[in-house]
């Protein structure tokens, strides 16, 4: 595949992760700090959201699953969680998280169990969809090409 | 260690102390900070910043590499010491209350912008934090300073002068970019400072000459 035939396709699947919901506005600003003294930016800082939301989700796990459920601590950790996803733009994890706040408030179990999933859910189809979205990136690059920059009209 | 493609720093450059717990939030505002031209150290803890600015032995607003801190931006949640709590302990102390706090958070709650303005924040950021909010602050701080710190800066320009025997270019500060920078060697753990000294500047460009 040609180039210009990779820079369309990564532009289409792009456009698309924000047409979904997954990437909000968040993440153009990221990508327009990236610069050439700095060219593994939006990588860099896509990884270091990777880490910390998988270090989470398992603290997550552990704490919704004792016997006295310490929804303070529950708390803590998804707003950790809402405060990074919201840095880098992933929208729907964000919002799950938003969602899941709401129910630790009540100290709802059930509602916190489900919530636990719906945001891994939400994390693991985001972390999906970045890691393609970066090899098409990669792709282009190492074929000599440049990441094209993407503008939104809406 | 670049030297060919090398930019002058300003002479006056700001250098932001950022402080958060959040380890995507600190990569963000370190890079929004050092596109708007600034020097930036960052932080993950209140008492980590308190240990840099020299706070608890009374050194002086001079951090570890010897560059004053001009501005500190910080999140109000955190572990341990909250942001709410750093402000009114660099309020309250003679060395440091004269510099500019800026508090960042993701939940705009009005009782919380209004508690820390009452404390003397200069602005209360909501977060995600955007490079227009970065510009605005540092907009505000460079006013800020137009019209305060004259004098102050006088000292510092003339403190670099005698110790490097360079003639200061005198450019405007807010348009020449930073260059790509390196952590000092002697640098703490913990505090990623990430740009050389002036004088290490001066010195190379004086190699130049």
């Amino acid at each position: 595949m040609e180039v210009g035939q990779m820079q369309r396709r990564l532009v289409d699947y792009t456009k698309s992760l924000f047409m979904e919901g997954f990437l909000d506005a968040q993440f153009l600003q990221l990508q327009q700090l990236q610069d050439e003294s700095n060219p593994d930016f939006v990588v860099e800082v896509v990884s270091l959201f990777f880490d910390d939301s998988e270090k989470l989700l398992n603290d997550l796990t552990m704490a919704l699953d004792q016997p006295n459920v310490d929804f303070k601590k529950v708390d803590a950790h998804v707003h950790q969680l809402k405060g990074s996803s919201s840095s880098i733009g992933a929208q729907r994890v964000k919002n799950a998280c938003i969602a899941f706040r709401s129910f630790c408030e009540e100290q709802n179990i059930d509602a916190t169990l489900r919530c636990l999933q719906q945001v891994k859910q939400e994390y693991y189809l985001v972390k999906n969809k970045l890691e393609t979205m970066l090899r098409l990136e990669q792709q282009i690059v190492a074929a000599g090409g440049s990441i094209p920059m993407i503008e939104l009209g809406f | 260690m670049e030297v060919a493609g090398e930019v002058l720093a300003s002479e006056f450059q700001l250098h932001v102390l950022a402080v958060d717990d959040s380890h995507v939030d600190r990569k963000v505002i370190e890079k929004l900070l050092k596109i708007s031209s600034c020097k930036v150290t960052t932080v993950e803890s209140g008492a980590r910043a308190l240990q840099f600015l020299g706070l608890d032995e009374e050194k002086g607003s001079l951090g570890f590499n010897g560059l004053k801190v001009n501005l500190i931006m910080t999140d109000y949640s955190m572990p341990g010491m909250t942001g709410y709590e750093l402000l009114k302990k660099i309020k309250r102390s003679s060395a440091f209350r004269e510099i500019p706090v800026v508090i960042m958070s993701s939940e705009n709650i009005l009782t919380r912008i209004d508690s820390c303005l009452e404390e003397g924040a200069e602005e209360f950021l909501v977060k995600p934090v955007k490079l227009s909010d970065v510009k605005r602050v540092m907009n505000d701080c460079i006013m800020r300073g137009e019209t305060e710190g004259n004098n102050r800066r006088r000292v510092d320009k003339r403190k670099f002068e005698d110790d490097n025997h360079a003639s200061s270019s005198s450019s405007s500060s807010s348009s020449i970019p930073s260059s790509p920078s390196s952590p000092l060697p002697s640098s703490p753990s913990t505090a990623a400072t990430s740009s050389p000294l002036h004088s290490l500047k001066r010195a190379k460009l004086r190699d130049h000459n």
